[in-house]
């Protein structure tokens, strides 16, 4: 192997040692530790000065306690399946909503396409927190939203979106939506719209033109969409906790609290490797899913 | 030419009581201000392989996008079997569409494809597989049913495109530019074909095309179309022979035009006055031609006879210098030189080896050809 093709096949790999590996391997070397009141939080501390007994001394202190902590103890448990909830059911909601503006967009004129695509995008420019702290005065109780519907007569007392799931829902599916949005769009536009006057021509109606040909077509965009949306909503943290109430409970709020509020290291790591082992399933899922989509694509 | 009397020719065209099974009435389609189609009516019959020819932009396209149904005419109506199309979307038109790029459905098998219009049709669900079977028989596509269509070679995906359209047995089958995607070998092979699968199944053909071999090859006539109007509709002998304009003789195959002036000799035949000191040009018009009318006369290179040597049984002799010579295996078109600088070219079938030709580069040559080798055009 020439030393060119080398360097190129190997920086993606160093990448990944150095900045996923390495860390990893504290994390879950701090979640088989204990919890101690000392700096850092967590016994036992490779002390390379005593030798191999102490290497020896430091594998030895290591236990899955913090494991079977989470195992035993309901709230995890409750806040993993809460998450997935959540995350799974904005997925959807973000797909119904994306879907369309993904085929608008891609039935609109040539000429319009980079104003819609800069529109989808434009949201980025603004930071997260501030757009999600400007939904605060959208959703709360004499927020914009329930100062309109009051004042057009809709309702007469305010609406209670705010500190609910409801207003998390909103807030995942407002944040992520260009993320479903613009690997649909991919798929559409890449539509031969031929195939869908021969579905015509072979007597589909509109409708079902559509069905069985634009979303079939468009699915491995969908896939991506989803996943897309799906892996960093069930780690979210900011959107639950600044929207979502007291009774939300999401495993990116259970994290913070476990590392912040109590300082318990140890399990809160233990938390984050098996969010990761959770979510490395649709990851791998989505790669499968990438690899099909080049394979066809040939 | 004579055809054997014992055959009887299809030519409904040409027989009143027959009743058409397309009617262009007066069709005109604008874009804006860009007018695609501008007044056609024409008659296309039952069992016809009826080609529509011309460049790209000369409005052939259009006129089969209306009769699938993608394009609604903006004045005058397109009758199929007497019924008024515009009404009627493309779902439920009698017609069936193949479509340039094929537009073969990716995420189906070969066989879905098939199936996929038998599907959206009235056809019994325990029917449907015996007409894919048939179809698939029908295009020699039996092995590959299986495949999705990137798994096959591009004239595989021609026939699976022409079995589909074929599958509902569409009273009209539009073919736009059905052959543009294969190279040469195998389009001649796919034109045989394709005439072998329009006889078999009876099914009108309408093909689109700019490759005037092709027109001429498949079709039982012509129309050759120009900025949306058609200039010639007529069979594919008489296009090449009887051209009725400059226009039509220049887009199809090759020909010589020598622009002169007309003067009437006796019932049908006329002098062309065409250069200086040059004998006039003989030919034959069953047009009457007024007295001194510029007109263009033309005549194919194969129409022309070369030789060293003053021919004297021929009612038209120029003379001339040999300015280059090609080659083309079968053929060797001889491009002279005549008076004025003019270039006429001469083309013979090389019966001979080439190394026993006779007439070479710079020598002066006689071409000859009688007077009803070539027609006199009006415009």
């Amino acid at each position: 192997m020439n030393p060119r093709r080398f360097f190129l096949i190997a920086t993606p790999y160093l990448w990944l040692l150095l900045f996923f590996l390495v860390p990893f391997g504290i994390v879950l070397k701090i979640a088989l530790s204990d919890t101690a009141i000392s700096i850092p939080p967590y016994t036992p501390v490779l002390d390379l000065a005593e030798g191999w007994a102490g290497v020896k001394a430091f594998f030895a202190d290591l236990d899955v306690e913090n494991f079977t902590f989470l195992a035993s103890d309901p709230l995890y448990i409750t806040a993993y399946i809460s998450s997935l909830k959540i995350a799974l059911i904005s997925t959807f909601i973000t797909l119904l909503v994306g879907y369309p503006i993904a085929y608008g967009m891609a039935q609109a004129p040539d000429e319009w396409r980079p104003t819609l695509m800069m529109l989808v995008i434009l949201p980025f420019w603004t930071s997260f927190l501030i757009r999600i702290y400007a939904w605060i005065g959208i959703l709360s109780n004499e927020g914009f939203l329930n100062q309109f519907l009051m004042s057009t007569g809709l309702i007469d007392s305010p609406l209670t979106i705010l500190n609910t799931n409801i207003a998390v829902y909103i807030g995942i599916v407002y944040a992520y939506l260009p993320f479903m949005i613009l690997p649909i769009y991919t798929a559409l536009e890449k539509l031969d719209v031929s195939l869908i006057e021969a579905a015509e021509d072979l007597g589909c109606s509109r409708f079902q033109a559509f069905w069985l040909v634009t979303f079939p077509l468009s699915r491995p965009g969908v896939i991506a969409g989803c996943f897309l949306v799906f892996i960093p909503a069930i780690g979210e943290f900011v959107i639950p906790s600044l929207l979502g109430g007291t009774q939300t409970l999401m495993i990116g709020k259970t994290l913070y609290d476990e590392f912040f509020a109590n300082r318990d290291w140890p399990v809160a790591s233990a938390v984050a490797v098996v969010l990761l082992l959770i979510l490395i399933i649709p990851i791998v899922l989505f790669q499968r899913n990438e690899q099909k989509q080049r394979e066809a694509g040939q | 030419m004579a055809q054997p009397a014992q055959r009887p020719v299809f030519a409904p065209w040409n027989d009143p009581n027959e009743k058409p099974l397309i009617q262009f009435q007066n069709v005109t389609k604008k874009f804006g201000e860009f007018v695609a189609v501008d007044g056609i009516t024409i008659d296309i019959f039952r069992r016809e392989f009826f080609a529509l020819l011309g460049p790209s932009g000369c409005g052939k396209t259009t006129l089969m996008r209306m009769l699938a149904g993608f394009e609604k005419p903006t004045e005058g109506q397109i009758l199929l079997d007497g019924v008024d199309l515009a009404p009627i979307p493309p779902n439920k038109r009698e017609t069936n569409m193949m479509f340039q790029s094929y537009a073969l459905f990716p995420h189906l098998t070969v066989w879905d494809n098939i199936a996929f219009g038998l599907r959206r049709s009235e056809m019994p669900k325990d029917r449907i597989p015996a007409r894919v079977e048939e179809m698939l028989r029908l295009t020699r596509l039996e092995k590959f049913a299986r495949r999705k269509p990137h798994q096959i070679s591009g004239g595989q995906r021609q026939r699976v495109a022409l079995a589909r359209s074929l599958a509902k047995a569409p009273k009209l089958l539009l073919l736009d530019e059905p052959l543009g995607a294969l190279d040469k070998k195998l389009r001649q092979d796919t034109q045989f074909e394709l005439m072998d699968i329009q006889e078999k199944t009876g099914t009108t053909f309408l093909i689109v095309t700019h490759d005037q071999e092709e027109a001429m090859t498949v079709a039982s006539r012509v129309a050759v179309m120009d900025h949306g109007r058609m200039i010639q509709v007529d069979t594919p002998d008489r296009i090449y022979e009887n051209p009725n304009s400059v226009y039509v003789a220049d887009f199809i195959g090759d020909v010589n035009i020598v622009e002169g002036r007309a003067t009437r000799k006796g019932d049908d035949k006329y002098a062309i006055a065409w250069a200086e000191g040059q004998p006039d040009i003989m030919a034959t018009s069953n047009e009457r031609i007024e007295q001194g009318t510029k007109v263009h006369f033309a005549i194919r290179p194969e129409k022309v006879a070369i030789a060293t040597s003053r021919p004297t049984d021929r009612a038209n002799v120029i003379e001339g210098k040999v300015s280059d010579i090609a080659y083309l295996g079968n053929i060797s078109t001889y491009k002279v030189e005549v008076a004025g600088g003019r270039m006429i070219k001469a083309q013979v079938a090389n019966e001979r080896r080439l190394a026993r030709r006779d007439i070479t580069w710079d020598d002066k040559v006689f071409l000859s050809f009688t007077d009803t080798a070539g027609v006199i055009l009006l415009r």
